[in-house]
């Protein structure tokens, strides 16, 4: 299985991005999946359109990507959050 | 890396508003914005900049029983990286958060003026704790006292702790 570049997003890169990085790394750690993550700003997912595998972010997003799109919110509000945790970790996983 | 340069959080009575009377969530950002500046804790930029950010990227959450709100901005209109937590008389709708089309009754706003990007995991990973339990989100709107709701969030987001005690 190859490493998978994961983006993490959100509107200014500071707040939301880092606990959802950090939260991600930490699910990645236990199921044992090296993964590449990359924190940024929502504006700057399209530098990364032929390098990501997946874009997981609180921001909206109106752009189609190449890649799948899952939101993040539950990871802030920690309602659904294992829902939000499982599609990340199938994705990880193909 | 981080760690050696932090600069200390400022979070005291003066970033705590009560009763915080506004129609609007730009009234709202405004009246807690303004306060930041008036403290000098943040640039005069950063009142318009936190308008803009909360309408491109919307920060209400419906958290439970209690919605909050968690506006920020680009760090570059930060003086002194602060956490600002409004009480408001009335709930605001926000836009949620990742979704142009729906917004929650906000009654609680905690801005937060960052001064470093991808920062603060501990301090953001302990607020987000807040967010998540409904009792402390129901317990901190009931509080009339500024003193009782800076020990309650100094305590929760083990700010003490973090800079190593008082000045």
């Amino acid at each position: 299985m190859a490493k998978k570049n994961v983006l993490v997003a959100c509107g200014a890169g500071i707040a939301t991005s880092t606990v959802v990085n950090s939260a991600i790394e930490e699910m990645a750690k236990e199921n044992n999946i090296d993964v590449n993550l990359i924190q940024i700003k929502i504006a700057e997912v399209s530098r990364y359109a032929d390098t990501a595998d997946l874009l997981v972010t609180t921001a909206k997003t109106t752009k189609e990507f190449p890649f799948p799109v899952i939101n993040a919110q539950t990871f802030l509000t920690g309602i659904g959050v294992e829902d939000t945790k499982k599609q990340i970790l199938d994705e990880l996983k193909k | 890396m981080g760690l050696m340069r932090m600069s200390k959080i400022v979070f005291d009575e003066s970033v705590i508003l009560l009763d915080v009377e506004a129609e609007t969530k730009e009234e709202v950002l405004e009246t807690v914005a303004q306060n930041l500046l008036d403290k000098g804790l943040v640039k005069e930029s950063f009142v318009p900049a936190i308008i803009d950010r909360e309408k491109e990227f919307a920060t209400g959450l419906p958290t439970a029983g209690v919605s909050v709100a968690i506006p920020h901005t680009d760090v570059e209109h930060v003086n002194q990286k602060t956490i600002s937590v409004a009480l408001l008389k009335e709930p605001v709708d926000f836009v949620i958060m990742g979704d142009d089309s729906q917004t929650t009754p906000v009654q609680i706003v905690f801005m937060l003026a960052m001064d470093e990007s991808h920062s603060q995991l501990s301090l953001l990973q302990k607020l987000m704790q807040v967010f998540q339990n409904e009792e402390t989100l129901k317990y901190l709107i009931s509080q009339h006292k500024k003193t009782a709701i800076k020990n309650f969030l100094e305590e929760k987001l083990e700010l003490l702790a973090l800079e190593g005690g008082e000045k």
